[in-house]
């Protein structure tokens, strides 16, 4: 396969719309991002603001109707994954891309046993032989740290725990050696404890076999801990773009620094936590100008009349907003 | 909370089992849910209490309003025992008792709108009718920030927040003094939870409220907790002003469990160690022997597995149940390997 200067993935201006009765929801609207080999991106957002559905769209995932991909490009090792054959989907999906979701239960049969789960993957995409593909599968469960795992593979995906559902998923998704592992929202539904083993198992893999990773969650700590690069979603769109650091340290988005501001701090003192008011908007409904302006501390007339502009703070730092360069330089203080 | 310190609900030896079969014939066994937890609540405190799924916080909130029948135990609750008065007695009471549920899609009726959402408990205790009540469900709207406009609508009209403001305003409809908020910010978005948390503790100060705070997210119950409590298995395992069990976590589970939540601070991030625990939260059908953290615990000793840890005061105001650790020597690091300095300290509390 052709290499593209460094980056294993880039999503080029991509437009995922989903019909309704009576109106458009532009679920995705102009997003792009990049992955570099080996690194984490991480994705970061509210519910509705297009996070899943992007990702989903890289897998194409996307179920048409409803939905539809109405534009953009999702290159995948150079080549664009939208105008692939259904053929070469199949590859992609089982072997080069894996992805893991925030309920390991739905994503499993619950009717089949794990070890007939797992090995069906390698038989399917390495052309394992049965036997090949058993021991692969006890080989994998005892990668992701499953005890016992040579008597544990016969069992049913509710005869384990929630925490052990999800290690399941991953030797599942790692069983070809994708290139890129999508983990959505992977320890959402999981407890701190059992989150903590998860993501260290995660790091740990990828050290380990070099894969890129997606990390798409809610949680501004899992963000700071695992990732390299951060995009920020609001509304089906970037609204902020910069190397994880940075990004804590130096948010150039009203909207970024009004999430980091409202996670309560241990360490501070009790009272009045910082709030971002109103509600997530309407996809169906968005205002004509900036989809956060009703919203926005630092909200003028423009930004209610206007789409923002994307702005290059710096080489690889980039905000949605009118005032960018401003509220850039009030992080810096 | 300072200037009053009277317990609101004074909850003794509360127990609640409840009864399972594996199988069609199988043995009957039971879950030991809540398992001999004594606590105060003390009147316009906000009690946190924290653990993981399957500890028993969400059963133990709901056996203090008898949701559930507790198998054996007490709550006082200004002069009587909730858990063993009639059903009709119980009912009256229960216009002091309140609850606001985790999720705000399943607690509210979708066919009713919200003035009768909010009406429905005024109409139950016969507290307003007429103009009246119209009156008292438009101010509540307005007290949790909901415009009194969307009267005649219905819950699926409404965002996730919104909903767990209504499910807020019918709690205080009839004026509570005790209020248990079950995980209400966990099925909200991160910015609408600050929202959330800065309603209830303007309410709280506002009525003079008393919460019990249950949820799993520590950084969220540290924030509007004036104490913490910590479960595990069942079982109340550490109890401190929030500061303080922040500050200086004495049980190591808690150490664990503060250790595990992750911090949105990069250099935090990469510079910290987490203690991991091994393996997960064991059955509560047969929890382990002794001390029920022991199986998890990097410094469990022989005696972890015999000896069952009361709960005890190690610091001021800071009670942990461990019998590694006593008053003298609080610190478990500091411990030396194999002894157990809390043994004395428990035995003497046995007799006591």
């Amino acid at each position: 396969m052709p290499k593209s200067n460094g980056n294993l993935l880039s999503v080029k201006d991509l437009r995922v719309y989903f019909k309704t009765e009576d109106s458009v929801v532009k679920a995705v609207d102009g997003v792009s991002f990049e992955v570099k080999r080996g690194q984490t991106l991480g994705i970061v957002g509210e519910s509705g603001s297009g996070k899943t559905v992007a990702n989903l769209s890289i897998m194409r995932l996307i179920s048409e109707p409803p939905g539809q991909i109405a534009g953009g490009a999702i290159e995948f090792n150079g080549r664009d994954i939208l105008k692939m054959s259904p053929r070469e989907l199949r590859d992609l999906r089982g072997c080069h891309i894996a992805m893991i979701f925030q309920d390991p239960m739905t994503s499993l049969n619950p009717f089949m046993r794990v070890s007939k789960q797992l090995m069906e993957v390698t038989q399917l995409h390495l052309g394992h032989t049965k036997e090949e593909a058993r021991r692969h599968a006890v080989e994998m469960l005892e990668h992701v740290r499953i005890p016992d795992a040579s008597e544990r593979i016969d069992s049913y995906p509710h005869e384990f725990s929630g925490g052990m559902r999800q290690r399941v998923m991953i030797a599942m998704a790692l069983s070809c050696k994708p290139q890129l592992l999508i983990a959505d929202e992977p320890t959402t539904a999981l407890d701190v404890t059992i989150q903590a083993q998860i993501l260290n198992l995660i790091q740990k893999l990828k050290t380990e076999t070099g894969t890129s990773v997606i990390l798409i969650t809610h949680d501004l700590g899992v963000i700071a801990g695992m990732t390299d690069y951060v995009t920020v979603m609001y509304a089906g769109k970037v609204f902020e773009q910069a190397p994880t650091p940075e990004l804590f340290e130096r948010p150039g988005n009203p909207y970024t620094k009004a999430l980091l501001q409202s996670v309560p701090d241990p360490t501070s003192e009790q009272g009045k936590l910082f709030q971002i008011p109103g509600q997530p908007p309407d996809l169906a409904n968005l205002p004509s100008g900036c989809p956060f302006a009703p919203r926005c501390r630092r909200v003028e007339e423009v930004c209610r009349r206007e789409f923002p502009p994307f702005v290059r703070l710096t080489s690889n730092h980039f905000s949605l907003c009118h005032f960018a360069d401003e509220v850039y330089a009030e992080s810096a203080t | 909370m300072e200037s009053n310190t009277q317990p609101l609900i004074s909850i003794k030896d509360l127990t609640v089992h409840f009864p399972v079969r594996k199988s069609l014939f199988g043995k009957r066994q039971t879950v030991k849910a809540v398992d001999g937890v004594s606590l105060d609540i003390l009147a316009g405190e906000t009690l946190g209490l924290v653990g993981e799924s399957g500890c028993g916080k969400t059963t133990l909130g709901r056996a203090i309003l008898r949701l559930v029948d507790p198998t054996a135990g007490q709550v006082i609750f200004s002069g009587q025992d909730l858990a063993s008065l009639s059903s009709s007695a119980m009912r009256a009471q229960r216009q002091h008792l309140q609850i606001i549920f985790q999720d705000p899609y399943a607690s509210l009726n979708p066919r009713m709108t919200v003035s009768q959402i909010i009406s429905e408990p005024l109409a139950t205790f016969g507290l307003a009718r007429g103009a009246e009540r119209t009156r008292r469900v438009q101010e509540l709207m307005q007290q949790v920030g909901l415009s009194p406009r969307f009267l005649k609508r219905y819950p699926h009209e409404f965002s996730g927040g919104q909903r767990q403001r209504i499910g807020i305003a019918r709690a205080l409809s009839v004026d509570p003094s005790f209020i248990v908020a079950d995980e209400p910010i966990s099925a909200l978005d991160v910015s609408i939870q600050s929202q959330i948390m800065n309603l209830l503790d303007r309410l709280r100060r506002e009525k003079n409220l008393t919460y019990l705070f249950i949820s799993h997210d520590l950084r969220a119950v540290q924030h509007v907790s004036d104490r913490v409590a910590v479960m595990y298995l069942g079982k109340i395992v550490e109890l401190a002003p929030a500061k303080a069990i922040y500050a200086r976590p004495l049980m190591p589970y808690t150490k664990a469990l503060i250790s595990a939540v992750p911090v949105p601070d990069p250099k935090v991030e990469a510079a910290r160690t987490r203690i991991m625990l091994e393996g997960e939260v064991p059955s509560p059908i047969n929890p382990p022997s002794g001390c029920r953290f022991r199986t998890r615990c990097p410094y469990a000793i022989d005696a972890c597995a015999s000896v069952e840890p009361a709960l005890v005061q190690i610091l001021p105001n800071h009670f942990a149940a461990c019998i590694r650790i006593s008053s003298r020597q609080p610190d478990i690091e500091r411990v030396a390997p194999g002894a157990a300095p809390g043994l004395n300290h428990q035995a003497a509390h046995l007799h006591a």
